[in-house]
C-alpha cells in the first residue's frame, strides 16, 4: 500500500472526515500528564508525548461494564427477565494510539477470542467497531523495552494506519483495508518523506536502551521457573496493590458481580487484579495463591511463561508503565532478567 | 545525603554483624529516576545497597507489620510516628524494632519535577545540595528542591524521628514551614454542595488500584471493608458511589492515626490528592482532642478510647 502525506494544517479536515462515522479519541494534555479523551479539533492533539499514564485498554475493555440487566418478580409469569445491553452505538477511532498499545489488543484477542466458544461478545463488539490510527514513537522512555517483546516504536501489527510525525507534515501508512480506504484521497508521500520516516524508525529503535532476553525462559520448564529461588526475596517490597495490573495494556482479568436492588439488577464486569488475595480466594476458605510471593510470581509467570506457552504470544508489549508507576519500583525488566538468568 | 547513606550502611553492617538484628529495612537505589525502593538487608553485604536520598517516599513502617524478627528500620519523623502508632495499636513491640532515626530534609514529588519538563523524557535526576540536576537525552537543567517537595513535606511538623535507638546524622529543623490548617481550611468555608463537588472532582480519576491503602501503615486490617462480601459494604465498580464510599470510609478509619506521611499521594498512579480529606481530619483531632498521632508511646489514640467527657460539638447543633 502506498504511503500518504498530510499537512498538519489540513488535520481538521481529516478529523471532520473521520468524525462523520466515528467518535474520535486521542491522547490530550491533562495537567502534567497526557491522558485519553474525546477530541474534535486538531488543537487538542499532542505530538511530543511519551505515552499516556493509563493505557487505552478501557476503550475495548472498560474497567466497569454492564453485561446485562435483569428483573426478578415472583408474581411475574415470565419469571426472571434478562435484557441484553446494547453494544457500542457509534464507531470509534483511536487516533495517535501508540503501536505498543495496539499490539496489546492483538495479544488480548488471543485470550478473548480463542475459538467459537471462547469469543467474548463485549470485547469483540468494541474491537470491531474501532479504527486504530497509530502514532509512531519518537522518544521512548527509559522504561520502554518494546523491541525485546516482539513489538517496536513503529510496529504496525493491529493498526489500520500508522502515522509518522515529520514536523509540519504527517506520513500516513495504510496497514489495513480500512486504513487504505481512509487515506486513499490523500496525496502520495514523496520519497524524502518515506526516507525520513524510515530514519525515524531506526533512531527510535536505537533509543531503546532497555533490553531483555527471553530465550532461557522459553526453554525452561514451568516448574523450574516456578520454583526458582529468586521469588523468595523479590516479592518482599511488593505492596500487592493493583497499580501494575490496572495501568497495564495487557492485564485482562475481571470479576463479575450481580448488583441487585429490589426486583431489579444488573450484571457488571469489573477489572480485577491477581495481586489481591481476594482474587483467588475460594468459598471454602482455601486460597491457592495465599501468599504475597505466590501473587507476585503469578503476574510475571503469566505474561512471560504461561501465555507464550499456551498462545504463542508474550503477555507484555514493553510499554514500561508498570515499572514507571509502581509505588515501590518493582521493575519488570529486572524481574524478567532474573527469570532468564536462573541457574 | 551521601554522608547519611554512608552512616546508614555502617550502622546496618554493625547491627547485622553483631547479630543485634536479623534484618535492616531501608531503601535501595531505584531503577527509574526519583524512585527509591524499600529494601531488606539481611547480610552486611546487602547493607552496601542501602541509600538515603530525597526520593525515599515510601513509609517503611508499613513493611514492619506482621514481622516476627528483630528488625532495624530507617525512620524519619513521619515513619517514626507510624512506628509509635503501630506499637500503640499492638501491631509491633518496642523491643522488636531498632529505630535508626534520620532527619528528613523533605522528599521530592516526582510529579512536580515532571511538570517542570512537560513531555520531556527524564533520564536521570541527581541531588546537588539544595538543587536537583535533571537530565534527558538532550538537556540538563537545575531546579530548586524547595519548589518540588511533596505537599505534605511543606506542612511537616516533625522532621526528626520521635523515637530512636540510634541517630544517623544530626537532628535538624523540625518543621517544614507550612501550615496544615490552611490545607484543611477550604473545607470549612465550603457549602455542603460545594464540598460534594470538590469530593467528586478530587476522586474522579480513581482506578481502584488501592495503592493508597496498600502503601499506608494504618491500613493493616486482615480484611479491608472493601474486600468483604458478606455483606458487601462497597461495590466493585469505578462509578462515583463506590469510589467515594471507599475513599471516605478509608479516610475516617485514619482519623487520629494519620501522620501525614504522604505515601498515599506519592503512590497514586493517577495523581489524586487525598490529603484534602486527611488534612481536615488531622485538624479536627488536633483541635477537638488536643492530640497529634504517634508522638508518644504512653498516650492513647483518642478514637480508640471511650470517655464520657469527650467533646461532641457536632451534637450541640
Amino acid at each position: 500500500m502506498q504511503d500518504k502525506i498530510l499537512d498538519k494544517s489540513e488535520l481538521d479536515a481529516f478529523l471532520e472526515r473521520l468524525g462523520k462515522e466515528h467518535d474520535v479519541h486521542a491522547p490530550v494534555q491533562n495537567g502534567g500528564s497526557v491522558e485519553w479523551a474525546a477530541v474534535d479539533s486538531s488543537r487538542d492533539l499532542v505530538w511530543d508525548f511519551t505515552n499516556t499514564g493509563v493505557s487505552p485498554k478501557r476503550y475495548i475493555f472498560p474497567q466497569t461494564e454492564c453485561m446485562m440487566r435483569f428483573r426478578n418478580r415472583s408474581d411475574d409469569p415470565e419469571g426472571m427477565v434478562m435484557k441484553e445491553e446494547p453494544g457500542l452505538t457509534r464507531k470509534r477511532a483511536l487516533l495517535n494510539i501508540r503501536p505498543c498499545d495496539v499490539k496489546a489488543f492483538r495479544v488480548l484477542d488471543s485470550v478473548y477470542c480463542q475459538d467459537e466458544k471462547t469469543n467474548d461478545v463485549y470485547w469483540r463488539d468494541k474491537r470491531e467497531k474501532t479504527l486504530y490510527l497509530g502514532l509512531a514513537c519518537k522518544s521512548p522512555c527509559p522504561t520502554c523495552f518494546c523491541t525485546s517483546v516482539r513489538c517496536g516504536p513503529h510496529h504496525e501489527e493491529g493498526l489500520d494506519v500508522l502515522l509518522v510525525d515529520l514536523g509540519e507534515q504527517l506520513l500516513l501508512r495504510p496497514v489495513s483495508d480500512k486504513g487504505q480506504e481512509l487515506v486513499s484521497h490523500l496525496s502520495d508521500a514523496p520519497q524524502e518523506a518515506v526516507q525520513q520516516a524510515a530514519k525515524q524508525k531506526e533512531d527510535a529503535e536505537a533509543a531503546i536502551q532497555s533490553r531483555v532476553d527471553l530465550e532461557n525462559i522459553m526453554a525452561r520448564s514451568v516448574l523450574e521457573l516456578y520454583e526458582a529461588p529468586m521469588w523468595d526475596r523479590e516479592h518482599e517490597s511488593c505492596l500487592n496493590c493493583g497499580v501494575c495490573t490496572y495501568v497495564c495494556p495487557t492485564c485482562h482479568c475481571f470479576d463479575i458481580q450481580d448488583e441487585t436492588q429490589g426486583e431489579h439488577g444488573r450484571r457488571v464486569r469489573n477489572w480485577d487484579t491477581c495481586m489481591s488475595w481476594l482474587f483467588t480466594y475460594h468459598t471454602s476458605g482455601h486460597n491457592p495463591r495465599g501468599s504475597k510471593k505466590d501473587r507476585y510470581r503469578q503476574r510475571f509467570m503469566h505474561k512471560f511463561k504461561y501465555m507464550p506457552q499456551k498462545f504463542d504470544v508474550i503477555g507484555c508489549v514493553g510499554c514500561g508503565r508498570c515499572t514507571s508507576r509502581c509505588p515501590v519500583n518493582i521493575d519488570v525488566t529486572e524481574v524478567v532478567r532474573g527469570m532468564n538468568e536462573q541457574e | 545525603m551521601q554522608e547519611m547513606t554512608q552512616q546508614i550502611r555502617e550502622s546496618a553492617k554493625r547491627l547485622l554483624e553483631q547479630g543485634q538484628v536479623d534484618c535492616v529495612l531501608g531503601y535501595r537505589k531505584g531503577t527509574v529516576p526519583m524512585q527509591e525502593r524499600p529494601f531488606f538487608a539481611y547480610t552486611p553485604e546487602d547493607a552496601d545497597q542501602l541509600v538515603w536520598t530525597r526520593f525515599c517516599v515510601n513509609n517503611l513502617a508499613n513493611f514492619l507489620i506482621g514481622r516476627q524478627d528483630r528488625i532495624a528500620v530507617v525512620a524519619q519523623g513521619c515513619v517514626s510516628r507510624n512506628i509509635v502508632g503501630l506499637i500503640q495499636e499492638k501491631q509491633l513491640t518496642r523491643e522488636q524494632v531498632y529505630v535508626l532515626g534520620v532527619h528528613s530534609p523533605g522528599m521530592v514529588d516526582r510529579g512536580k519535577v515532571q511538570e517542570h519538563f512537560p513531555n520531556r523524557v527524564i533520564h536521570s535526576v541527581e541531588e546537588d545540595g539544595e538543587e536537583l540536576v535533571v537530565s534527558g537525552a538532550d538537556f540538563s537543567e537545575r531546579i530548586k528542591v524547595r519548589d518540588v517537595k511533596r505537599n505534605n513535606c511543606y506542612t511537616c511538623t516533625h522532621r526528626n524521628a520521635v523515637i530512636h535507638d540510634e541517630l544517623i546524622g544530626e537532628q535538624g529543623k523540625e518543621t517544614g514551614g507550612g501550615n496544615m490548617d490552611k490545607v484543611a481550611a477550604p473545607w470549612e468555608k465550603l457549602s455542603p454542595e460545594e464540598r460534594w463537588e470538590r469530593l467528586e472532582e478530587t476522586f474522579k480519576d480513581c482506578i481502584r488500584c488501592y495503592a493508597c491503602r496498600d502503601v499506608c501503615p494504618l491500613c493493616y486490617c486482615n480484611q479491608c471493608f472493601v474486600d468483604e462480601n458478606q455483606p458487601q459494604w462497597c461495590g466493585k465498580t469505578v462509578e462515583e458511589t463506590d469510589v467515594l464510599t471507599f475513599h471516605l470510609l478509608r479516610a475516617f478509619h485514619c482519623a487520629g492515626r494519620c501522620t501525614d506521611c504522604g505515601a498515599c499521594e506519592s503512590a497514586c498512579p493517577v495523581g489524586i490528592k487525598m490529603r484534602m480529606l486527611t488534612s481536615k481530619l488531622e485538624k479536627d483531632i488536633r483541635e477537638l482532642y488536643d492530640y497529634s498521632p504517634g508522638l508518644d508511646l504512653e498516650s492513647t489514640p483518642p478514637l480508640s478510647v471511650y470517655r464520657p467527657e469527650d467533646p461532641e460539638p457536632f451534637a450541640s447543633g
